[in-house]
């Protein structure tokens, strides 16, 4: 009876190792602004090669940058790129460089739950600010009445949500506050990982959006996707011509007009408060973090045809999750960039 | 000593029985409600689905945890292979071969390394095994949870095999057994019954462990193959949904709890009944 | 004993010494090294852990030095690192975990041990220590969609009974260093409970019964001989309670709130150290980032081995070998 037993547990564990050897997996981690976009595609194209599996793990785009300077993942993503140091650390560490291949753009809406206000309100950078750094603590402060005549604002707390991860979607929150107010750029700057000066921390996209649907009062920033998916409000934001603009294709594309003709050759670019009356200000791209030397042949092939795939019939898959397709300038340059994966 | 007097003591004494009775209702009434609450929530949404499909993408609906359920089974596959060898000779050692510095020395150490929180038994295993190998992997969690294994192990061998009777153990040499050849033959089967399940809480334990597999076994969308590949396990499944906003997932982290927890008590549930002629209950 | 020339020799054959690789091959040398082996092992890999957590944390170490203990930013940008807040918090929630269950956990401890009959004694006994097998991420998910909630609707009744303490002061959005201790608190109890009634039961007899036929009632024989009796090893259950709380990550990171800021108030949200740990380590970009995280996880480590072994010591004490 025992040795039955033996026999099947041994069995169990060899067929468990055994099982799909021809399967290529490729492990990669980081932003959750644009997981809901990379699980579809990743799903489409093991549909399409089923002995491809893209595992993608969304632990925000500072775990990507760090997991895949580290090497225990095979590629990376994130919406803040990584900055000059970073980018060090990883050429000493491998001893060749990472590149940034921008995927779509999309956009950090300020998301609230508030009694009684189901519309769209208005917010002003001297808003956004003041609310973050915790100067404006109610809802009917005259900041934001000042912004939304007619609107039934409560007398209650403001709680804010924030990213308790290192997170790329923080980045493009801070990175615009940082433009649009000059006492948070010297009071808490830029980074995946801020000191922040009030807030509640929810893990990922998804646990601000669950702590926003959770808490009443309160405000987050979230991917436009994730407001859109489980249905909660979001405000407008006045860019840089002086109007308010919603989050959306279109607004999300304007904001990326400019910087696609003036794409540098690494990609790292920031389309925060960019100018154009119809672009919407809080707009980011979001990369894939590759590595420019990949050793498994393998893997290399499988990444390159990846990326081949997603500049092409990828980007066609974009719209219905919110998410802004690339501009045509961007798309040429980055087919070119590919060669570089050696 | 008036009337009066005595019957305030009698009061009192009625009082402080309702009081430390309605304490242990409290505790006993907690357990109640978690199994009816995760019951109704989890057990009731269980579909066939759940244990045999694999998730979907973010934000659409269906789908289920099959490789979770798996890639938790190697786990602990691993972890009780780890775990039980190191652990049960080590506790053997203590029994068989204790009295000594050295033996006082491990038997110490072992409760300081049952004391260690599991995150750090996480920062441990990423340090030693994930970053050198440059992968996530079934191996490194399992190897993880085979760690926080050990201390318990340890003791429910020991304790287990020090309650075998002298007796048996003289009988044994009477016969003229050599002392390996007493241990293996006489003391342990005497003690099998209390260090098996002893081993089966132990694994019950480590298998709702979340916190050491977050930087180790990672978590996979997919089958994970072989060993060398990060894996989807239950524990974390239910901490990522649990704090996400979509209702099909806080729907299937219920099923997944209700699941684990079942699993959970009916080991804890056997293991009692096992041990229910012994005095003695391993923890 | 004196030995004489006259001894009778023992009836069994004599044999010679044996060589090293004959008593190995007869098998006591080869059980005695094997398990030697194994617990030589457990020695070395707990020293590998603790190696480990000191060389990884030095770069932390080295530029904050004490200070780390001090200081309440926790700034990645500026790469300013400092352990108050986490410290702050998992303090505070273990404090209230103890300041809940101690009191429900010693009271169904002394009802079970006491004054209960013996059969329902030991069928709740066995229930309650069913509660201390549930993981904690189980009990993070009731924390987040059942206790939260409710603690939402007593809000205004906990403020108006202790709303005049700075304590319970400020906003309430849910997640709180007072959600984490309740959580906490439930989490522990079945250890208090299970290790105390133990302690209790082992108590002689005949000290309950002296008190007994002195006229003493059962609550008096219980609270004024057998209780102080068992005191230590109580307090010992308490400590390895403490223990178990100081440590807890994933019910905790579910309820606290996740805000590495010290506030009066336990209705504020919190941070502690297990929490920030499975939060941020993974992305802790930066040599500087993931030393400061190690260091605490040190500091956590240090925290729970003291504890520990202080609740040994005191277990101990009272004879009751099985804790």
């Amino acid at each position: 009876m025992t040795r039955r037993i033996l026999m099947a547990a041994l069995a169990f564990a060899l067929a468990a190792g055994a099982a799909s050897a021809q399967n290529v997996l490729i492990n990669g981690a980081g932003a959750t602004f644009p997981y809901p976009m990379y699980s579809k595609w990743f799903d489409e194209y093991h549909k399409k090669f089923p002995t491809l599996q893209f595992n993608y793990q969304s632990i925000g785009s500072g775990g990507g940058i760090q997991q895949v300077t580290q090497g225990t993942v095979d590629f990376g993503a994130s919406d803040g790129p990584m900055n000059d140091m970073q980018l060090k650390e990883y050429q000493a560490k491998h001893g060749s460089a990472i590149l940034h291949f921008p995927t779509v753009m999309g956009a950090d809406v300020p998301a609230y739950k508030i009694a009684g206000v189901s519309q769209a309100l208005n917010f002003t950078p001297e808003a956004l600010a003041g609310i973050f750094l915790g100067k404006i603590t109610k809802w009917n402060d005259p900041e934001l009445m000042k912004a939304n005549p007619g609107v039934k604002l409560p007398a209650n707390d403001i709680i804010v949500v924030h990213r308790s991860d290192g997170s790329g979607t923080t980045y493009v929150w801070v990175d615009y506050l940082s433009k649009v107010s000059k006492e948070w750029e010297s009071k808490v700057g830029r980074g995946t990982s801020v000191n922040w000066p009030v807030g509640l921390g929810g893990k990922g996209n998804e646990g601000v959006s669950g702590q926003l649907e959770q808490t009443p009062n309160s405000i987050g920033y979230i991917e436009l996707i994730y407001a859109v998916q489980n249905k909660i409000t979001y405000g407008k934001v006045k860019n840089a011509s002086g109007a308010f603009v919603e989050a959306s294709l279109a607004s999300v594309t304007a904001a990326a007009a400019g910087a696609a003709s003036d794409m540098p050759d690494d990609f790292r670019v920031s389309i925060t408060n960019a100018p154009g009356k119809d672009a919407y200000p809080i707009s980011s791209f979001t990369w894939l973090l590759i590595p420019e030397k990949i050793a498994d042949a393998t893997k290399k092939k499988a990444i390159k045809d990846f990326l081949t795939w997603m500049l092409a019939d990828g980007q066609n898959m974009t719209e219905p999750l919110a998410y802004a397709r690339l501009p045509k300038a961007v798309v040429v340059k980055e087919q070119k960039a590919i060669a570089k994966i050696q | 000593m008036t009337s009066l007097h005595l019957f305030r003591r009698k009061a009192v004494n009625a009082v402080m029985l309702t009081v430390t009775g309605l304490c242990t209702l409290f505790a006993t009434g907690t357990l109640v409600f978690i199994l009816g609450y995760l019951f109704i929530h989890g057990g009731t949404s269980l579909s066939w689905d759940f244990f045999t499909k694999l998730p979907t993408p973010v934000g659409e609906t269906g789908g289920g945890m099959a490789n979770a359920i798996v890639g938790s089974a190697k786990l602990l596959l691993i972890a009780m292979l780890v775990g039980v060898p190191i652990g049960f000779l080590g506790g053997v050692y203590l029994a068989e071969f204790g009295g000594t510095t050295f033996s006082f020395i491990v038997r110490y150490t072992t409760d300081l390394l049952n004391g260690v929180p599991s995150i750090v038994i996480g920062i441990f295993a990423y340090t030693l095994i994930v970053l050198p190998q440059k992968h996530f992997s079934t191996m490194a969690g399992g190897l993880a949870l085979g760690l926080m294994m050990i201390p318990i192990a340890v003791r429910s061998a020991e304790v287990f095999l020090r309650a075998v009777p002298v007796s048996l153990r003289e009988g044994a040499v009477a016969l003229g057994a050599s002392k390996s050849k007493a241990i293996l033959t006489v003391v342990i089967p005497a003690a099998k019954g209390g260090i098996i399940t002893g081993i089966m809480l132990d694994l019950a334990r480590v298998a709702g462990e979340t916190a050491p597999l977050l930087f180790t076994s990672f978590s996979n969308r997919f089958w994970s193959p072989g060993w060398e590949q990060p894996t989807a396990a239950l524990p974390v499944m239910i901490f990522t949904y649990a704090i996400a906003p979509y209702e099909d997932w806080h729907r299937q982290a219920w099923s997944a709890g209700f699941v684990l927890l079942t699993l959970v008590l009916a080991v804890n549930v056997i293991a009692h009944l096992i041990l229910s002629k012994s005095k003695h209950v391993a923890r | 004993m004196a030995a004489s020339s006259t001894t009778i020799t023992s009836a069994g054959p004599s044999r010679p010494a044996r060589s090293f690789f004959q008593r190995l091959r007869g098998g006591d040398e080869a059980a005695y090294l094997i398990t030697f082996a194994a617990a030589a092992s457990i020695l070395l890999v707990t020293a590998l852990l603790v190696f480990e957590l000191y060389t990884n944390s030095a770069l932390s170490r080295a530029k904050f030095g004490w200070s780390f203990f001090v200081t309440q930013t926790w700034d990645p940008v500026a790469g300013q690192y400092g352990a108050l807040p986490f410290i702050y918090g998992t303090l505070v929630t273990s404090a209230l975990a103890l300041l809940i269950g101690v009191p429900l956990g010693v009271g169904a401890a002394i009802f079970l041990a006491e004054l209960a009959p013996r059969a329902i004694s030991d069928g709740l006994t066995f229930l309650i220590e069913l509660l201390a097998a549930v993981p904690s991420v189980i009990y993070g998910l009731l924390g987040v969609f059942v206790l939260i909630p409710i603690l939402r609707t007593l809000e205004p009744a906990i403020r108006a009974v202790l709303g005049w303490t700075p304590l319970f002061r400020g906003a309430f959005y849910g997640v709180s260093l007072f959600s984490a201790g309740v959580v906490l608190a439930v989490m522990i109890i079945p250890f208090i409970i299970s290790i105390s009634r133990e302690v209790i039961l082992a108590v002689p007899g005949d000290q309950r019964e002296a008190a007994l036929a002195l006229g003493a009632t059962r609550w008096e024989s219980t609270w004024d001989v057998v209780v102080p009796y068992a005191r230590k090893g109580i307090a010992g259950s308490i400590f390895l309670a403490l223990a178990r709380a100081l440590g807890e990550t994933m019910a905790v990171t579910m309820v606290i709130g996740n805000d590495p800021k010290i506030k009066a108030s336990l209705l504020a949200p919190g941070y502690s150290i297990a929490a920030v740990i499975a939060n941020e380590f993974t992305e802790a970009t930066g040599q500087l980032y993931t030393s400061a995280l190690i260091e605490l996880g040190l500091v956590l480590f240090a925290l729970t081995i003291v504890i520990n072994a202080v609740a040994r010591l005191l277990v101990a004490g009272t004879g009751d070998r099985n804790a």
